[in-house]
């Protein structure tokens, strides 16, 4: 049952992703990777990331995915009738890093990853939420302070770039 | 039981794609949305050995991606913005402002 969820999770994310690569309208691109969104979260449950997977929703899904699909619009882009001039070199790139995923992925080295030594691996009885909570305001605090600013910094600068001119309506 | 080199595999399967869509594409918000995806290729595998490991550090990583990109995505497309106003191509193979 679990394989069965983590084959279509997999199956649908690759296929999307190419979707959102290989289509020529960007609208379509765009809805492709909504799906592409959606089913990541899925992974996310899988793996008993339940918090990271309604964070993916909100935040991607929800937040970031609207961002692009009103840019699109707006911008009224047209469809793209060839791809970038350096393809060459990029399907060499492709083919060297497929290559090297296969060799790395079929190797079978000491599958039994080390058991977790941090103090830090509090996922007991707790939920899933409750231990990032937990870890993220003890030991994470001063890189959550610094996403906050990121963050600031992102909004500001977004402002700026996109207001138009600056300075003109004092005058 | 799924493996983790299977969630690696994914991982490296999106990674790639997303690679390839920044190198072949040429609308700029396309090459943007394939950063997206190779973050995404990112997260998938912090996660996964986040699981495989018993750590919480992986899910925590993963978290502070996800605000870089929501911010990576106010920037980017606020450049997108500004470069179309100013009436050039968003192709970014044509885009060559600050070229001399």
């Amino acid at each position: 049952m679990e394989q069965a969820f983590f084959f279509y999770f997999a199956f649908v994310i690759a296929a999307t992703s190419v979707l959102v690569v290989a289509l020529r309208n960007p609208i379509y691109s765009t809805l492709a990777l909504l799906v592409m969104f959606f089913h990541v979260a899925g992974l996310y449950v899988t793996l008993h990331a339940e918090f990271l997977a309604a964070v993916q929703i909100i935040v991607y899904a929800g937040a970031i995915l609207v961002l692009y699909l009103f840019v699109v619009m707006l911008l009224n882009l047209k469809q793209d009738v060839r791809y970038h001039r350096q393809w060459p070199m990029a399907a060499a790139v492709g083919a060297t890093l497929v290559i090297e995923a296969i060799i790395l992925t079929a190797m079978k080295g000491s599958t039994t990853p080390a058991a977790a030594t941090d103090t830090e691996t509090a996922i007991g009885g707790a939920g899933n939420t409750e231990a990032i909570g937990d870890v993220l305001y003890t030991t994470y605090l001063f890189p959550f302070e610094v996403a906050s600013l990121i963050l600031l910094v992102a909004m500001i600068g977004a402002i700026v770039l996109a207001k138009k001119d600056i300075g003109e309506r004092e005058a | 039981m799924v493996p983790l080199s299977a969630y690696v595999a994914v991982s490296a399967v999106l990674f790639i794609i997303g690679l390839l869509g920044v190198l072949i594409r040429r609308n700029f918000i396309i090459v943007l949305m394939s950063v997206e995806i190779m973050l995404n290729a990112a997260n998938i595998n912090l996660v996964a050995f986040s699981y495989y490991l018993e750590s919480m550090a992986g899910q925590l990583v993963a978290l502070f991606i996800i605000a870089i990109a929501a911010g990576e995505a106010a920037i980017g497309l606020a450049i997108i913005i500004v470069v179309f106003r100013g009436k050039i191509s968003t192709n970014v193979d044509e885009m060559n402002l600050l070229k001399w």
